[in-house]
């Protein structure tokens, strides 16, 4: 056997899209059985077992998904109708999971909405599907129309729950993935993050009370519920509970998608699932372990690390979307990251000045610094910017594009002041020729 | 941010093809009735998928159906970066991804290729067929280098391969996305080594269960 969890305990049972992504396939394959009895427990029993679960969201935060569920009102006031918001902007780089979920495993997502909409009263389930996932949105609707007609979802279904899928999407804005933004950008706006609070649970889409989910955290739902609390709960190490899918690309043999237990120890992912690291495991170098916005970590940390969110917290890291990226002794990590100030110069959505300007500045920094065009007291000062951009804006994205380069700065600065010293060398210095901020 | 800016040629008008005005109807029915300027992008969308582009005309007429100021369509439209403010190349518009997970498996090298065929990045190629351009993670990290080429995506790229899928597109055919390294999807190379019990697919599954911990009927 490869890995630690066995097929009998996959969820995703048509991850690579082998079989048949349609009803029939889907049905046979387990989904959608037992479904009316999962609702007939009722809603606090899925909410309380959805918290035994120990699932914790699977967008990037961690936050207990039944918890999540828990904030929404228990009463549906007059004009203010519950909604459900599916986040399928699937954007972080390294992350490529819930396109797998969306094009061959459709239907237990859309079982997951019609269970998740149940639990806080929504009648009403918007998924938004990043622009570039054509294909995927194509498989959504087309199995969205299946459930239509088989009565599955709708108004009268045959679950007694009248809910309607809608499928959304967007048009390539990364920081549409931040829940709020999304909001605004299903509502027809720029995606812009609101200030929080009012919490989506207050007021949300429309204005009106409102649950965003992650892809993952939804389709696993129902599964759960037909299997047992306890099952899931089985799996990983206290608070870090369940399977996932991992995402592992970079400089290993084999890349892949696949899911696996939680807490599964790095070495054995990546040597029973992708056949090891490029070139052997001694050629390791430094790993992005939860997609681009999480700080990498050195090959010496990651023998007998545990993939979860405790673990890679501790190393001041995060599991994030169990995006895992490799790299190699081949790489130069400084350009790597340069390529990821980019990226979060390119997705700045503007609005907040710390990161508007923030992100340029470092990306233009980091360019230099892969050069070794710079002065080693740079190094400091970009660090010190880091700290400025980071907590000082409405989102996340600030910290995102702070942390990459927080992280190589902690583990790799001596890789970077050898390169401005190779820089250097044999070039006349003049003393204050480089400003940091051009 | 990118600076994003529309064409300075325009076309004089515009109108919405009967299809895509069909296809809108069916987008603005998604949404509660006072609430039709949520489907902004998605007509844009159409509208691109019209032309090629979405030209100013196009803006104004959609803010018209959708009884929003002209401005704030224009704010969505240059704030997405997946609407083409210029006319792009009517074979292909090829969208390398560029970001660090496709970088470390050779992104730079299917760059290089597209400036050596096509051109430089965002411009119409000298014949009018290509346009390439380097766009941010697309999402299919596993299967890095991968390029979207007009809707859909080509996995497992090399430069030779992306050299053939070109030439395919400049001789009008259409080659056919996903992997061009004989991979299924996402599964490993060489083959799954993972969900291969049969079980799993025999119906076993769907026969009726009892869900765990439920409560006694009252």
């Amino acid at each position: 056997m490869v890995g630690i969890l066995e097929d009998k305990d996959r969820i995703f049972t048509n991850l690579y899209g082998l079989q048949d992504w349609g009803l029939d396939g889907a049905r046979k394959r387990g989904a959608w059985n037992g479904t009316k009895d999962i609702l007939s427990c009722g809603r606090e029993w899925i909410i309380t077992h959805t918290k035994a679960s120990g699932l914790r969201g699977r967008g990037g935060a961690g936050f207990s998904t039944g918890l999540k569920w828990s904030f929404m009102p228990k009463e549906v006031r007059e004009g203010r109708p519950h909604y459900l918001v599916v986040n399928a902007d699937e954007s972080e780089p390294g992350t490529c999971k819930d396109r797998e979920i969306m094009r061959h495993d459709p239907h237990l997502f859309i079982e997951g909405c019609l269970v998740a909409s149940f639990a806080m009263q929504a009648h009403a389930c918007y998924i938004y599907i990043r622009g570039e996932y054509v294909r995927e949105r194509e498989h959504m609707e087309a199995a969205v129309k299946q459930a239509y007609e088989a009565r599955l979802i709708g108004k009268d279904n045959v679950h007694g729950w009248d809910i309607d899928v809608y499928i959304h999407h967007g048009a390539g804005a990364y920081i549409c993935g931040e829940e709020t933004a999304l909001l605004e950008s299903l509502e027809g706006k720029k995606g812009q993050p609101r200030l929080k609070p009012p919490f989506p649970a207050g007021a949300g889409l429309y204005g009106c009370p409102t649950t965003v989910n992650n892809v993952e955290s939804i389709a696993v739902v129902p599964t759960i519920l037909r299997r047992g609390a306890e099952w899931f709960a089985g799996f990983g190490r206290p608070n870090n509970t369940g399977t996932k899918l991992f995402c592992i690309s970079g400089h290993v043999e084999r890349p892949c998608n696949v899911e696996e237990a939680m807490s599964i120890p790095f070495r054995q992912l990546i040597e029973d699932h992708c056949g090891g690291i490029r070139g052997g495991w001694g050629n390791l170098k430094a790993v992005i372990p939860g997609g681009s916005s999480v700080p990498m970590i050195p090959a010496e940390q990651c023998e007998d690390l545990p993939m979860d969110f405790d673990a890679l917290r501790d190393l001041k890291s995060g599991l994030g979307t169990a995006a895992v990226i490799v790299m190699d002794k081949s790489t130069d990590l400084v350009k790597a990251i340069a390529r990821i100030a980019y990226f979060y110069k390119h997705e700045s959505c503007g609005q907040c000045t710390p990161c508007r300007e923030g992100t340029g500045w470092m990306w233009r920094v980091m360019e230099r610094m892969a050069k070794g065009d710079a002065d080693p007291k740079e190094i400091d000062t970009l660090l010190e910017v880091t700290t400025q951009i980071e907590g000082h804006t409405i989102c996340a994205l600030g910290d995102a594009a702070a942390w990459p380069i927080q992280g190589l700065i902690r583990h790799f600065r001596p890789e970077i002041e050898a390169r401005i010293a190779n820089y250097r060398a044999g070039k006349p210095h003049i003393q204050g020729h480089t400003l940091a901020a051009e | 941010m990118s600076v994003r800016r529309l064409a300075k040629e325009q076309p004089a008008s515009w109108d919405f093809a009967p299809d895509t005005l069909d296809k809108a109807s069916w987008w603005i029915s998604k949404y509660p009735a006072e609430r039709r300027q949520s489907a902004v992008i998605p007509i844009l969308w159409l509208i691109q998928k019209q032309d090629g582009w979405v030209c100013e005309p196009a803006i104004r007429k959609l803010a018209q159906m959708l009884g929003m100021p002209v401005i704030r369509v224009l704010e969505v439209v240059t704030f997405y970066t997946m609407f083409q403010l210029e006319p792009v190349g009517s074979a292909a518009l090829i969208q390398v991804c560029g970001t660090t997970p496709c970088a470390l498996r050779g992104a730079n090298e299917l760059m290089a290729l597209c400036r050596d065929k096509i051109g430089p990045k965002d411009q119409l190629s000298a014949d009018g067929l290509f346009t390439w351009q380097e766009v941010e993670c697309l999402g299919a990290c596993v299967n890095a280098p991968m390029a979207q080429i007009n809707d859909y995506y080509y996995e497992d790229l090399t430069p030779a391969t992306l050299a053939k899928i070109i030439d395919d597109f400049k001789a009008g055919l259409s080659p056919k996305p996903g992997s061009y390294a004989g991979r299924h999807t996402s599964e490993p190379a060489g083959g799954a080594l993972t969900l291969t019990d049969p079980s799993l697919y025999d119906g076993s599954r769907a026969k009726p269960l009892k869900i765990p911990n439920a409560p006694e009927p009252a």
